[in-house]
Order: structure tokens, then C-alpha cells, then sequence
């Protein structure tokens, strides 16, 4: 009766959870697919190939790979600061960091606009950076903008990954190494990154992904479309215009997206039975 | 160890350059308005309903979160079955999908040509443009964070008290009423605060399928903010802003303590 019992709930909870999972998360994938193929394929290699669409995904790629640059150099920094050196106002600084988590991405776009845009106290400056060197730089509203905002959505994403396995694997070999007379970057070459990374990669891949995706911060710093606008900028666009056509056009470009998100979430899977299998290895030893 | 002015000095530096300063324009910006003026904006029909609506439905996609989160983190810990590793890596979806793709594809199912849109109507049901459709977009976007909280605390849950539990004569409702659940209450918690947080914030995937409507009190406030930035009412958006900001703080730190007193726990043990 008992192990009658047990299996029932099993059964009850596996299907509860694949019901979930298979209607709130794997059925809207598919959605996309079906609704980006409704005109028929010839319609959505058009669809893909307009020249709005193919200045979106420049932009939104050079977001991307400057966005993961700068977050991955961030991310190699404030780990080792955070795991590897104690300080007045660390705790403060840790809870900082992750702010950006927890801003809606529409106050970060509001954000460089307060800071750069007409009224904003920097603009003088970028003006005058400009008229010395002879420049056109514009931030708000230009790709610069998108950049920023792009950076700052994403800014934890690599620390965040990265911390807690640096502080697993504790300071031991770093502080013999140091000792033995080993100099910073030799310690940082041989000990701290083989330690890192796997989670430093981890990090880099959701930090690309939410680059890749990020919609509302951009919105509000973007305002040309087929100049400064990202994917997600060009989907919102093509989806208000609300036609048939334009309607099918935005889930032909956001396939693209979806097979980009598909990609990634396959490396990370692999990342981390990669980065387990390491740790494992390490214990071992 | 050597390197510490160099790792501090790049860290804040970059910090304050791509974050903090930036913000911190936005605090600066709304000192400039009187508590009178900030008061008006605040006090306004559309900016006190959206900030209603945006506190409910996160509320209520917050709770549907934690009671699937928790049986999805279950599931994964202690079943093994076909297509699990499917399902454990669907659960990132919502983390990795563009909000914006997330949004139209949620609102043209729940709409009344999609699928299940058309069969719910049928039912009498709507939720697409409505509050419900808001909670659906949130409760999409917020799965992960609980389930990825309870998940490893689960997986360290050591099984010996459950067994002592059904040994004494437990049911298994009694034994993860009292055995199980005060373990993972604070990792629930913590996903319940970050699952919630996010949805006050939340923007790309919610505005399709709310219909934005003043009238209906669909609006979101990360949509009013929007809005009055097109408007070019800069000191509308901060004030607004403001306010979001000291929420999500608060949450933020609502979420720290829980983890400070969850670490402290699991240290007593």
C-alpha cells in the first residue's frame, strides 16, 4: 500500500510538472516557429532579409560582443576583489553590484538619458570632447546609447557566476604560489583562471543571451529604426504595425532570436556538466 | 596578496562609470523636484493604478511560482525520468529568451485566434488585455528564479529526517509540512523575492499582453515610465522611476536578510 502510494505522487508530480513546462514554456517556442512559417517559407526569408532587419541584428551583435567584453573583464575583476580580499564596505559593494538585477531594464535606459541626453548634467562634457577633437559623438538615441544601456542590464551576469566558485575553491594554492615568490600575473595565469573558467564561460553565455534579448532599456534609447535599432526594437516595431503580414514578419525575426536562446541554452547545459564534472575532479584530488 | 589596488580600482571604477553614476543621475535629477510636485506625479490616476496593478499581479505570479516552482524543483531532484534533462533545461527559457519574443508569442496565444486563447474565450475566459494576461507574462518570467533557489537546497536535503518521519508514523502531507518545507522556506522566499521584484520591473514581455488600457487599469508602471518618456516628461518619468526604485531596494533587502538568516541556519547545523 505503501509503495502504491509513493509511486502515485511521483506520477502526479511528473505530470504536473511536465504539463507546466510543456504549456507555459515549450508550447510559446513552438508558437514562434509556427506562427514565423504561417505566409509560407519564401515570405519568411524575406521577412528575415529586409534591410531594417539585417542593420538590427549588426547592432544588435555589436552590443552584444562589446557588452560581453566589458562584462567579462568586470566579471574576472570583482570576483577575485570579492573572494580574495576582505575590505570595509565589501558587503555594501557586493549588494551594489547586483542592483541591475533588480531595476526594471526601462530605469536603466532612463538612466543615460538623465545622464547624457539634452538635459543631462554630462552632456556638456561629450560636447566638448567633440568640438576638441572635432568628433560627432552622440550617446542618447545614437548606438553608443544602446551599448550602455545593454552593458548595464547585464552587468552581474559574469560576477555573479564566477564568486561563488572562486569561493569554494578558497585561497590556499594562491597564497603558497605567492610565497614561493610566484608574481600576480603567474598566479592569476596558472592558479585563479583554471579555477574560474568554467563559470567565467557559464557567466559569458547568459550574459550574451540576455544581451542578445534586451528590450527595454534599448527602447528607450533607440529611436531610428533601420540606424540604431536592435531585434528586439525592430520585433516590437514590425509586430505594432500591427498587419497580417507585419505580424508574421516580427515571428520570422524572432525565430531568429529563438535559434540563437535554443544554441545557448544547449552550451550552457554542456557548460555545466562540464563545470561538475571539474569540481568532482578537483575534490578527487 | 598582492593585486588589491588593482582589482579595487578597476571594479569601482567600472562600476561607477557604467552603473552607479548613471543612476545615481536619476536621484540627482528628481532632488530637483518639490515634495509637492513629486506627491502630484505620484498621486496621479495612471501612475497610482499601474503601481497597484504591478504590485498584484507580481504578487499573485509570485505565489503561482512558488507553489510550481517548488513541485518542478522537486521533481527534478528526486524523480528520474524520460525527458528530464529537457525539462531541467526548459526551466532556464524564460532567463534566455528576449522578453520582447516572450511577449508577442504570449499574447498572440492568449488571444482569441491563438491557441489556448481561442478555446479559453470560448470558455468565458480572457486573458489576453486583461489582468490575468499580465499574470500569465509573469508567471513565464519568474518560473526560474524559484525553481533554480529550492533546487539545490533540496538536492542537500538530507533524506534521513524525512524517513525518521514516516518511521514515526507521518503521512507524507505531514512529513514535508513539517519536515521538508521549513527547509526550503527561505530558498523559496528568496526566489519568491527575486520572482517578484522582476515582475514590478518587468517590461518586454508584459506589454503586448496587457493591452496597456488606463481605463481597464492594465497599465504597467515600467509602460508609464515609457510613456512619459515619449512624452518628453523627463520629471514625470524620474519620480516614477523614484519610487520603483525604492521598492525594488526594498525587496532587494528583504531577499539579503532572508539569505543572511538562511546562511546563518545552515552554519548552527
Amino acid at each position: 500500500m505503501g509503495y502504491k502510494k509513493k509511486k502515485s505522487t511521483r506520477f502526479l508530480m511528473i505530470t504536473v510538472s511536465t504539463l507546466f513546462v510543456g504549456l507555459m514554456l515549450f508550447l510559446p517556442l513552438v508558437m514562434v516557429i509556427i506562427n514565423s512559417l504561417k505566409k509560407g517559407f519564401e515570405f519568411y526569408l524575406q521577412a528575415v532579409s529586409t534591410k531594417t532587419v539585417i542593420s538590427a541584428l549588426k547592432v544588435t551583435l555589436l552590443a552584444t560582443v562589446i557588452t560581453v567584453i566589458v562584462n567579462t573583464v568586470f566579471g574576472i575583476f570583482a570576483s577575485i576583489l570579492l573572494t580574495r580580499f576582505s575590505f570595509k564596505g565589501k558587503q555594501l559593494l557586493q549588494t551594489l553590484i547586483d542592483i541591475p538585477f533588480s531595476v526594471s531594464p526601462v530605469i536603466a535606459g532612463l538612466a543615460f538619458i538623465m545622464m547624457f541626453g539634452r538635459m543631462g548634467w554630462a552632456a556638456p562634457f561629450v560636447d566638448a570632447v567633440n568640438n576638441a577633437f572635432g568628433w560627432d559623438i552622440k550617446i542618447v538615441f545614437a548606438v553608443p546609447g544602446v551599448v550602455l544601456a545593454t552593458i548595464f542590464v547585464t552587468f552581474p551576469f559574469v560576477s555573479r557566476e564566477v564568486i561563488p566558485v572562486l569561493n569554494a575553491a578558497g585561497s590556499d594554492e594562491e597564497d603558497a604560489a605567492a610565497l614561493m615568490g610566484a608574481g600576480m600575473f603567474t598566479i592569476f595565469r596558472r592558479i585563479t583562471f583554471p579555477h574560474m573558467k568554467w563559470a567565467l564561460l557559464y557567466g559569458m553565455v547568459l550574459c550574451t543571451a540576455r544581451a542578445l534579448g534586451e528590450f527595454g532599456a534599448v527602447n528607450a534609447l533607440s529611436k531610428t529604426r533601420g540606424e540604431t535599432f536592435t531585434l528586439p526594437l525592430e520585433i516590437d516595431a514590425l509586430y505594432l504595425s500591427g498587419s497580417a503580414d507585419s505580424i508574421t514578419a516580427a515571428f520570422a525575426v524572432s525565430s531568429i532570436l529563438v535559434l540563437f536562446t535554443v544554441v545557448l541554452l544547449v552550451i550552457r547545459c554542456v557548460l555545466e556538466n562540464r563545470s561538475k564534472k571539474a569540481q568532482e575532479e578537483q575534490k578527487r584530488r | 596578496m598582492k593585486g588589491f589596488k588593482l582589482t579595487f580600482g578597476v571594479t569601482v571604477f567600472m562600476f561607477s562609470l557604467l552603473v552607479f553614476i548613471p543612476l545615481a543621475s536619476i536621484l540627482v535629477y528628481s532632488f530637483s523636484l518639490s515634495p509637492a510636485e513629486f506627491w502630484e506625479i505620484i498621486s496621479a490616476d495612471n501612475v497610482r493604478n499601474s503601481f497597484i496593478t504591478s504590485i498584484v499581479c507580481s504578487l499573485f505570479a509570485a505565489l503561482i511560482n512558488c507553489f510550481f516552482g517548488v513541485i518542478l524543483a522537486w521533481t527534478l531532484v528526486r524523480y528520474e525520468f524520460k525527458f528530464k534533462l529537457l525539462l531541467d533545461g526548459l526551466i532556464e527559457l524564460p532567463f534566455a529568451l528576449p522578453t520582447a519574443v516572450a511577449g508577442i508569442t504570449l499574447s498572440k496565444m492568449y488571444s482569441n485566434t491563438g491557441f489556448p486563447g481561442k478555446w479559453l474565450s470560448k470558455a468565458g475566459i480572457d486573458v489576453a488585455y486583461t489582468h490575468l494576461g499580465i499574470i500569465v507574462a509573469l508567471v513565464f518570467v519568474g518560473i526560474p528564479f524559484v525553481v533554480r533557489a529550492v533546487q539545490p537546497v533540496l538536492e542537500k536535503l538530507d533524506k534521513q529526517y524525512e524517513e525518521a518521519a514516516y518511521v514515526l508514523g507521518a503521512g507524507k502531507l505531514t512529513a514535508f509540512k513539517r519536515v521538508i518545507l521549513p527547509e526550503i522556506m527561505p530558498a523559496m522566499l528568496t526566489g519568491f523575492g527575486l520572482a517578484f521584484a522582476r515582475g514590478i520591473g518587468e517590461y518586454g514581455s508584459v506589454i503586448y499582453i496587457s493591452g496597456n488600457s488606463a481605463k481597464e487599469k492594465t497599465q504597467v508602471v515600467s509602460y508609464v515610465i515609457m510613456q512619459k518618456l515619449n512624452y518628453m516628461d523627463y520629471a514625470g518619468a524620474t519620480a516614477v522611476a523614484l519610487l520603483m526604485l525604492v521598492i525594488s531596494f526594498l525587496i532587494l533587502l528583504f531577499v539579503n536578510i532572508v539569505q543572511i538568516r538562511q546562511s546563518r541556519h545552515t552554519n548552527e547545523l
